[in-house]
């Protein structure tokens, strides 16, 4: 990833931007694809699906639990990046 | 051999299991009794998690909710699983960092201040009764059904097992007891699921299946649905009525407040540290995920399955199961055209919605009702919801062994959320009231004692609403999510997220947030049930929806009572720029 730390702060920064681009994404398939625009969504069809209903009953819950394990994985190296920092006794 | 013996058997097997695990996990000091001494494996308090989660609602309610809803039943899938997102990026990490003992505790100390914490116990209080009194109606359900005894002795036996492994073994016992019901309970729902998913649509995995085309002709079955319930004069299965202002409301509420539940918070003190914190919201969501994603599919198999095989069929011919559930109350039938058939159509029955038998019986042997008729429906059956998951594998004709799994899974999810309850209850009784407030100089031996006392008391209650259920459980589920999610969800929030929050903006929130939500529900559920319509909402959104205005209300209050007040004192936002600390 990007370059290191210079100080604490960075940690929360990019930890706040990356929340706040997964949460985006959360309200995004919930309620974007699953309420405010499933009806235009059910146009489509998706394995037999209306895609609307798809994402109101199954695909919103997918996305949900990708979403957090591509937090795990990030926070992960953040961490170590924070951890680099301390260790350099910032 | 019978559906009964084999219950029994299954049933016995399954507590006896719990009672072993309790037994080898005996908690020693108050850490391991709150908190399991911290050394859960992500994993194992992933499935414990699961397993406190998904409570006898999840197992027996929700799939039967759907089923009679169609799309708008999405709410309880989207809002029950997509408050873990929130959970785990929000509020799981930095509370483990705090690295307490209950909800209270981080209130309390965060808002450096006794009243806040007791702002927050009253919350968790309410929140968590709520929830435990519609558990045991779930017990009640199945024992009487599936075992034939009397729902009093049920209850007593669930709560004896509760009390059993609660008492001795605190979180500690819970949690390993928790894992083990989560395995049980998935085997149970998947089985009927994938069984059911094979014999309508040919495909083993119901998540695809209902999406499928159906075994004996080429339409896909949700077509299918959509066209038998369309002939029949209901809404299309697929398609959304509720307004979209209160299906939006209603998903936030359950979102907001599932991450706010103490009873799911507090799983996350029991791991190691914050990145197993992260790691174990992840695990969750993937053995909820499982539960959740099955939920829909068996919710279109079972109506499809029930219009099948009893609409416009005589009641003298009705399957076994239709008449064993009449049995019990949880279905009735009026003829009301006099044709001696079972007719489905929009609309309740009869009035009062939910039968009262006369306890005699009609011409075709049906028992008799007490009811008057719905002349503006020609409905003629009323099918209580809780039964569509219990009731799914005999509507399938599958063996008797996956009937008696499914009560065993049942009551493993109505326990282990019970459990989990009771824990949360007793110890913000024994920990927050006593130790941290009214009798600050107990030893941890004394406070260890109050604990078991709490969890007997609150097991004692927690019986009591299973024996005598107050008529009103079903209606207070909107109480646990709008309160959490108008009270604790902010507060944690704003303790977490903003450094410039203080004692008097925190307290005004959770009691603004509280007092509207509380009044709200009250009003429309309570005091005016007949102006319960649309007609009469706020803004066209129903009791279970407003937590989320009430959140809202809280963050707004809070802020502006904040930036009035005393700022927040240095060791404070010391400590919060700890907890944003991996």
């Amino acid at each position: 990833m990007e370059k290191s730390f210079t100080n604490k702060n960075d940690y929360w920064v990019a930890n706040l931007k990356l929340v706040a681009s997964l949460l985006l994404i959360w309200f995004f398939v919930s309620f974007g694809c699953g309420i405010l625009f499933a009806d235009y969504l059910d146009q489509f069809t998706f394995f037999g699906f209306k895609l609307g209903f798809w994402f109101a009953q199954q695909g919103s819950i997918y996305v949900f639990v990708i979403l957090i394990f591509i937090y795990i994985n990030r926070m992960k190296k953040l961490d170590q990046k924070f951890k680099n920092l301390s260790g350099k006794g910032n | 051999m019978s559906v009964q013996a084999l219950t029994y058997i299954f049933v016995g097997i399954t507590f006896a299991l719990y009672i072993t695990i309790a037994i080898r996990s005996r908690a020693g000091s108050t850490s391991e009794f709150y908190i399991a001494g911290k050394g859960v494996n992500p994993i194992a308090n992933g499935m414990a998690t699961a397993a406190d989660w998904m409570s006898a609602a999840s197992f027996i309610s929700m799939a039967g909710l759907i089923s009679f809803l169609g799309r708008d039943g999405s709410v309880y899938l989207m809002g029950w699983t997509g408050g873990y997102v929130l959970l785990a990026l929000l509020l799981a990490p930095y509370l483990r960092k705090f690295g307490q003992f209950t909800v209270p505790d981080f209130i309390g100390t965060r808002y450096y201040s006794s009243l806040a914490r007791l702002v927050a116990v009253i919350c968790l209080i309410i929140v968590s009764f709520t929830y435990v009194a519609g558990q045991m109606r779930g017990v009640g359900i199945v024992f009487s059904r599936f075992l034939e005894v009397d729902i009093n002795t049920g209850v007593i036996i669930g709560m004896g097992i509760v009390f059993f492994y609660a008492v001795l073994g605190g979180m500690k016992g819970i949690t390993y007891t928790q894992v083990a019901q989560y395995c049980v309970l998935i085997f149970a729902y998947l089985v009927p699921a994938v069984f059911i998913s094979i014999l309508i649509t040919g495909n083993p995995i119901p998540q695809l299946g209902f999406g499928d085309q159906l075994v004996d002709e080429p339409t896909y079955l949700l077509n299918k649905l959509d066209g038998v319930m369309t002939d029949l004069g209901f809404n299309a299965y697929t398609s959304g009525f509720k307004e979209t202002i209160d299906v939006f409301c209603i998903t936030a509420a359950l979102m907001l407040g599932t991450a706010g539940l103490p009873h799911v918070i507090v799983r996350f003190f029991t791991v190691p540290d914050v990145a197993a914190a992260r790691k174990s919201a992840g695990y969750a969501l993937i053995f909820i995920a499982i539960l959740y994603t099955t939920a829909p599919a068996v919710a279109s198999f079972a109506r499809i399955n029930l219009f099948e095989s009893t609409h416009n069929v005589s009641y003298t011919a009705a399957p076994e199961w239709f008449k064993n559930w009449e049995g019990i109350g949880l279905i009735a039938w009026q003829d009301k055209n006099q044709d001696g058939k079972i007719q489905h159509a929009p609309g309740n029955a009869f009035e009062p919605v939910k039968p009262i038998f006369t306890g005699k019986f009609g011409d075709q042997g049906e028992r008799a009702i007490d009811n008057k008729n719905n002349s503006e429906s020609n409905n003629e059956v009323y099918i209580d919801r809780d039964i569509i998951v219990l009731a799914n594998p005999e509507i399938a004709n599958l063996p008797p062994w996956v009937i008696a799994l499914v009560a065993a899974g049942a009551l493993a999810a109505a326990l282990s959320t019970a459990a989990g309850l009771l824990l949360v209850i007793s110890s913000a009784v024994s920990h927050d009231l006593i130790k941290k407030t009214f009798a600050t100089n107990i030893s941890e031996k004394q406070e260890l004692a109050y604990a078991r006392i709490s969890v007997f008391v609150a097991v004692v209650i927690a019986g009591l609403f299973g024996i005598y259920p107050p008529a009103f459980v079903a209606q207070v589920v909107a109480f646990a999510f709008g309160l959490a999610a108008a009270t604790l969800f902010p507060a944690i929030l704003m303790g977490i997220f903003s450094k410039s929050m203080n004692k008097e903006g925190a307290i005004t929130g959770m009691l603004v947030g509280l007092i509207f939500t509380f009044s709200y529900i009250l009003f429309f559920k309570f005091i005016n049930p007949e102006l319960n319509s649309k007609d009469y909402w706020l803004w066209g959104i129903s009791p279970e929806g407003i937590g989320f205005i009430g959140m809202i209300l809280n963050l707004f209050s809070a802020t502006l009572v904040a930036s009035l007040t005393a700022k927040t004192p240095a060791d404070v936002k010391e400590m919060v720029d700890n907890i944003r600390q991996p």
